[in-house]
This record gives structure tokens, C-alpha cells and sequence, in this order.
């Protein structure tokens, strides 16, 4: 899922600071099960900010909701007055809710309460870890199941560095090696012999250095035709 | 000094900490402050929301008693009341409101002093504090 | 010959090699390159001209190369993955070789997170892997990455590095055979303090026939106190030292003198470790001290050959 953390509180206050009425948006999906922005989240946003405010003698008013899936088009749309009846809009959800809001209504101003991270697994709980960045070109299979891109700090191909130590990465002692895990995955799949061979210069085109993709399923397309015929029930 | 007496609120769960606080009452024990009791199944159920309200309300500090930590009705229920009291501490922080306002304390149900001592706790930080924000909702 | 370099001619010759480090300085001044340049002319082989080591901003390998080449001393440049792309990596090496070098050593680099720019985009396109193989592809048949077939492409002599004390260690000799296969023509190992380890790890080289396929040059560092041994104990990850030597050093009366001691001993050492082909010492901070350990450990003068 799409991980992500709220921003600071001084730093949401002070972004909203010159805005009388506030809508405060959270998603159900990913970042509620990431508790960064899910309902309990955007409550809780809500009741520090209005007790900031108490405290510097500061009035906005604040209203806080939570859409299905802040990325889809028909869940925004279900809140499109409360979006448009406040000075600005702050997303709780990743930065994809943001911008799909700030596409739809592009005078409006909608800004952004959480960082997004990482397409991150929960390992356990309360702990979030990256394991793909998306480069659009899976070689998992070659590598025991595990992203080396993501989880090796120069995205080796060909791992691990010089300075893995006790099997821990060199730039944070308290991850592992992504390549030590390959090893030992490898090995016990027997098929260390993967391992020895070269992989080669990966073609990165089909990852964000390609430029910005677009992912299609022709047969999913609505067709001009039907496109109209849904204007009409809308 | 305000001669506003301190609003406290505290939440209790009604395995050790209500008991503690009833039993307390039947002592005779006198507090100085309004300190309204909300009794909770555990303090496991607590939220930030609620004691993040409580201050939004009007509270000028708020606190959970549990049960003991190794002697809890349901096993780890004040264990997750406190990391939710230190999440809030946490939040508070960042909004730069002093995080002594609110604060964990545990409790068997026949500690007759828990409850009042809990209380005495939060109206000295209420006292030394003042109300947030000046008493101004 | 592949690149016809005076390391490349006194490895091929079946002679000791000694290469030497030149740490470039953090500044746009020349002076101290030219300065060590003619203090370590004739004591070593070659001389590696380092590439922003642990990410730290410094004069470029391939600047510092051409003007350690003015000397009159041969240079073996350092390109690292970690800031240049394939367009950039080729196009250095292109522009290095039309200035005359001849030695390239491959390498994935430092994090930027040891270094002095730690808020900067790293861009690890390829590793030291794949790297040795684009440019040993390019050597040989003129290929890039991308399919073009060049004219003229570079003539260089290329080297790896490789840690035998990092984890896990039963894959350290698979990888150094892998950057066989991507094309190597000498290797300069990490600095060796645990002889023991190191031994182990030749005679699985060995064992795989690795050592007649490039040359090996033992990495050492002269030590200049007890601090230095214990940080580098501690601190340096992918590095063991000993607990006899940071003792050694802790109980000498001179330290400094110790250090050198120690390194000469590990050179003879290492001189008689079948397969090593040379000594690669870094003194780091201390190149003066050079000319001494070259000098004490036998290895003066160097060869000449033609």
C-alpha cells in the first residue's frame, strides 16, 4: 500500500494559517490503514489544531471528513460542497487524494497534510517498510523474491557493496542487507547460481525516468458512445 | 492566580481505576477542582480523540487510570492506554501545548489514594499552567 | 596490451606492482596534488586519484589525474556510480582517455549519506558490475549500452575493488569471479589488517583459479595511532581490524613509527601470499610516509619497462 506520515503540526498551522474556514479531508484506503489520515486521524488533526488556535488566540474553523478513496473521482465528488464552501482544503489522504481534488476543483486550493512515502509493507505493528519503488520492469523472480531496487541503498544489481558488515546495510545499521537476504533466500531455494550471473544495465525507461507513464486497459475504456450514455444517468 | 477552580477530567476503567476512584469517595477524600469521572470498559478502548476533546472542551489537563500493568482485567489494556496517553503528549508537543497536561497513572481497585492522588497531580499541573489559552474556548 | 599503462606493462610482466593513493583536495586548488605528485614520484606504479571519496566533495579524479600526469607520474582514475549516469560515465571515460589516461578503476561508491551533501540525489544507473562490463564492451568491440557503435573508443586498463571482510562473506570470492567475467583487469582490495581472513579468502580465490585471470593488489593503511585503529575497528563499516593490532598500537611508545612498522611487516606479508600481484597503500592523510614504506619494504625502485 501507499505509505505515508503526517506532516508536523506547526508546519499544517502554518500553511493554513491565512484561511478562515477550513476543510480537513481524509481517505479510507491506504493511509487509513497506515494511520496517517483515516478518520481517526483527521479527528485528531482537527481537535490539535483547535486547541493550537485556543491557546494563540486564533479563531478558523475547522471541519473534518473522511471520503471512501480520496484518488477516485466519484468519492470527492460526494463532498464537493464542503470542498467548495471553505477557504482551502487540507488532504489527509497520500498526495495522490490532493491532487486528484486540486484537478477537480483547480481554483479551489487544496494543500497537503501528510507526507506520502513509500509502497511500503506493514512488518509489523506500528512498522512500515519500502519494498518496490515502482521502476516498472519486476526482476524479483531473478532475486529470490526480494526488491533489491527498493531495499539495497544503491539499488545494486549486482550486490551486495563493500560495506555491508554483520549483514546490515551501511548507511542505517538497523536494516538488513538486501543482498545478504537475497543470499540466503537464494540459497535456500537452491539456486544460488542466479547470483553468480551478471545482470546486466537495466533499462530504466520503463520506470519515472522514462517520464511520467500512464497505465492503460483498452477494454476497460468507456467508448465515446458510452461515455454520453453516462452523462445522462449522472 | 485565577480563582477559577481547575477542570480536570479523568478516565477510569471500570476494572480497577472506577473502584479505586468509588472507594476513595467513600473514604471521605476532598479535592479542590472539578474533576469529572469518565468510567471506560479499559483504557485499551481509549483514543487520542477522546482525551485530545477533553482538552478541546475545556479541560485544563486530563489523565487515564488503569490498571496495575502486570495485573491488568484484560491483560495489556493499560499498557495500550499509556502509548496512547504518549501519543497525545506527542501531539501536544507539536502544538505547542505543554504535554504534562495529560498524563497515565495506575491503580488497584482497593488503593483508596490512587484516584485522589491521580487528581492532586493534574490540579497542581492545572494551577501552575492555567487554563489553555487563558480560559478562552 | 589493452591500454599499454605502466601498471598494465609491470603486472603483465609478472612483476610486484605498488600503487599509491592520492587523496584530491577540497578545494579548486592544485597546489597539493602537484605538491604529492612530485613527493611519490618513482615509488609506486601507479597512482589512484580518488573520486569524491565517501561522498565528500573534492577536485575530480579526472582533473586530478591530468594534473598529477604533468609530474610526470602515471594516474589510475576512480569513477564511482553514485553521481553520473551512463551518458556521463561514458562521456567522462571518453574524455579521460583522450587526455591520456590510461588505468580506470570501476566502482558503485560511497552513499552520499557519509559525506558533506547529504541532501543530494544519488543516481546509481548502473554498479561497479555493471559498469566494468559497459566499458570492457566498449574497449573491446566499441559497443554502448544502447547499441551505438563508436569509433576510436577509449583504450583503458581496467581495475575493481573488493572487500573480502564484508557480508556475507561466503559470496565475497563469487563476486569478485563475477567482476571477472564483467571484464577486470586488476583488483585493489580493501585494506588488510586480518591476515588470517585474508589468507582464507586467496585460498578460495585460488581454489577457483581467480588469481591467474587479473591481478590482485592487497590493499594496506599505515596506521598513525591506537585512535586510528580503534575508528577503524569501530567506524569503518566492512572493516576488521584485529584486537592484537589496535593493541600493538595501543602499547607502542611511538605510535606513529608503529604504524609504519606494521605496514612494512604486512607488505612482506603479503609479498608471500601466492596469487597477491602487488601492494595498494593508502595512506590517507600521510602520503609522505610513501617513499618510506616502499623503500623499507623492498619494493624500490620500481621497474622500468618498455
Amino acid at each position: 500500500m501507499i505509505v505515508a506520515k503526517r506532516k508536523p503540526l506547526g508546519e499544517i498551522a502554518e500553511m493554513l494559517a491565512s484561511y478562515k474556514k477550513v476543510t480537513v479531508i481524509g481517505c479510507r484506503s491506504c493511509v487509513a490503514i497506515c494511520l496517517a489520515g483515516g478518520e481517526k486521524e483527521v479527528k485528531m488533526l482537527v481537535s490539535a489544531l483547535k486547541i493550537r488556535n485556543r491557546k494563540e488566540g486564533k479563531r478558523q474553523d475547522f471541519e473534518g471528513l473522511v471520503v471512501e478513496r480520496q484518488c477516485e473521482k466519484e468519492w470527492v465528488k460526494e463532498v464537493e460542497d464542503k470542498i467548495l464552501g471553505s477557504d482551502i482544503t487540507l488532504s489527509m489522504a497520500c498526495s495522490l487524494g490532493a491532487q486528484t481534488i486540486g484537478d477537480m476543483y483547480p481554483k479551489h486550493l487544496t494543500f497537503p497534510g501528510l507526507n506520502t512515502g513509500i509502497f511500503g509493507v506493514p512488518e509489523e505493528q506500528g512498522v512500515w517498510s519500502e519494498k518496490c519503488v515502482g521502476c516498472g520492469d519486476c526482476i524479483i523472480h531473478t532475486t529470490g523474491g526480494i526488491c533489491p531496487i527498493s531495499r539495497c541503498a544503491k539499488s545494486m544489481l549486482n550486490g551486495p557493496c563493500g560495506g555491508s558488515a554483520d549483514r546490515k546495510c551501511e548507511v542505517n545499521l538497523e536494516v538488513e542487507c538486501a543482498w545478504a537476504a537475497i543470499y540466503d533466500r537464494l540459497k535456500l531455494q537452491n539456486r544460488l547460481d542466479l547470483i553468480e550471473r551478471i545482470t546486466p544495465a537495466k533499462d530504466w525507461s520503463t520506470s519515472h525516468s522514462g517520464g511520467r507513464r500512464v497505465f492503460v486497459r483498452e477494454d476497460a475504456k468507456l467508448t465515446q458512445h458510452q461515455k454520453k450514455g453516462k452523462e445522462v444517468v449522472l | 492566580m485565577t480563582d477559577r477552580r481547575p477542570k480536570i477530567v479523568g478516565f477510569c476503567c471500570e476494572k480497577h481505576g472506577a473502584d479505586a476512584a468509588v472507594l476513595a469517595a467513600r473514604s471521605g477524600k476532598h479535592i479542590d477542582a472539578s474533576v469529572r469521572l469518565v468510567q471506560v470498559p479499559c483504557t485499551g478502548r481509549i483514543d487520542g480523540i477522546h482525551l485530545l476533546s477533553a482538552l478541546e472542551e475545556g479541560a485544563d489537563a486530563v489523565f487515564v487510570l488503569g490498571c496495575l500493568e502486570k495485573n491488568c482485567y484484560y491483560d495489556t489494556g493499560s499498557i495500550e492506554g499509556r502509548k496512547r496517553v504518549g501519543y497525545v503528549k506527542q501531539v501536544l508537543a507539536e502544538a505547542g501545548i505543554e504535554k504534562e497536561r495529560v498524563e497515565m497513572f495506575n491503580a488497584a481497585s482497593t488503593n483508596a489514594w490512587a484516584f485522589p492522588e491521580a487528581a492532586a497531580k493534574m490540579v497542581e499541573v492545572a494551577k501552575r499552567l492555567g487554563p489553555i489559552g487563558g480560559g478562552e474556548k | 596490451m589493452k591500454a599499454g599503462s605502466n601498471l598494465e606493462k609491470v603486472l603483465e610482466s609478472g612483476k610486484f606492482a605498488v600503487t599509491a593513493e592520492i587523496g584530491p583536495p577540497q578545494s579548486a586548488n592544485p597546489e597539493p596534488l602537484t605538491h604529492h605528485a612530485k613527493m611519490l614520484k618513482g615509488c609506486a606504479d601507479a597512482f589512484n586519484l580518488t573520486d569524491n571519496q565517501t561522498a565528500v566533495v573534492r577536485l575530480s579524479s579526472i582533473a586530478s589525474a591530468v594534473i598529477i600526469m604533468r609530474e610526470g607520474i602515471e594516474p589510475v582514475i576512480q569513477m564511482t556510480c553514485r553521481d553520473r549516469n551512463r551518458i556521463a560515465l561514458l562521456s567522462d571515460l571518453f574524455g579521460a582517455a583522450a587526455l591520456g589516461v590510461r588505468n580506470v578503476l570501476c566502482l558503485t561508491g560511497d552513499h552520499q549519506t557519509f559525506g558533506n551533501e547529504k541532501g543530494c540525489k544519488n543516481v546509481f544507473d548502473f554498479d561497479s558490475i555493471v559498469e566494468l562490463q559497459v566499458f570492457d564492451n566498449l574497449r573491446r568491440e566499441g559497443k554502448q549500452p544502447g547499441g551505438e557503435v563508436i569509433k576510436d573508443p577509449p583504450k583503458v586498463y581496467l581495475g575493481c575493488a573488493e572487500n573480502p571482510f564484508a557480508t556475507p562473506y561466503e559470496f565475497r570470492v563469487s563476486r569478485l569471479a563475477k567482476k571477472i567475467a564483467a571484464g577486470t583487469d586488476f583488483c585493489q582490495t580493501q585494506a588488510i589488517f586480518d591476515m588470517d581472513m585474508f589468507e582464507k579468502w586467496m585460498d578460495e580465490v585460488r581454489a577457483r583459479g581467480l588469481d591467474q585471470k587479473m591481478h590482485i593488489l592487497a590493499g594496506v593503511i599505515p596506521m598513525k595511532s591506537a585512535g586510528a585503529a580503534r575508528y577503524m575497528k569501530n567506524k569503518v563499516p566492512g572493516m576488521i581490524v584485529p584486537n592484537h593490532i589496535v593493541d600493538r598500537m595501543k602499547s607502542a611508545k611511538d605510535q606513529k613509527e608503529e604504524g609504519i612498522k606494521l605496514c612494512v611487516e604486512q607488505i612482506e606479508h603479503l609479498k608471500t601470499v601466492k596469487g597477491v600481484h602487488g601492494v595498494h597503500i593508502m595512506a590517507v592523510a600521510w602520503e609522505e610516509m610513501v617513499p618510506r614504506i616502499v623503500q623499507e619494504a623492498g619494493l624500490f625502485p620500481r621497474p622500468t619497462i618498455d
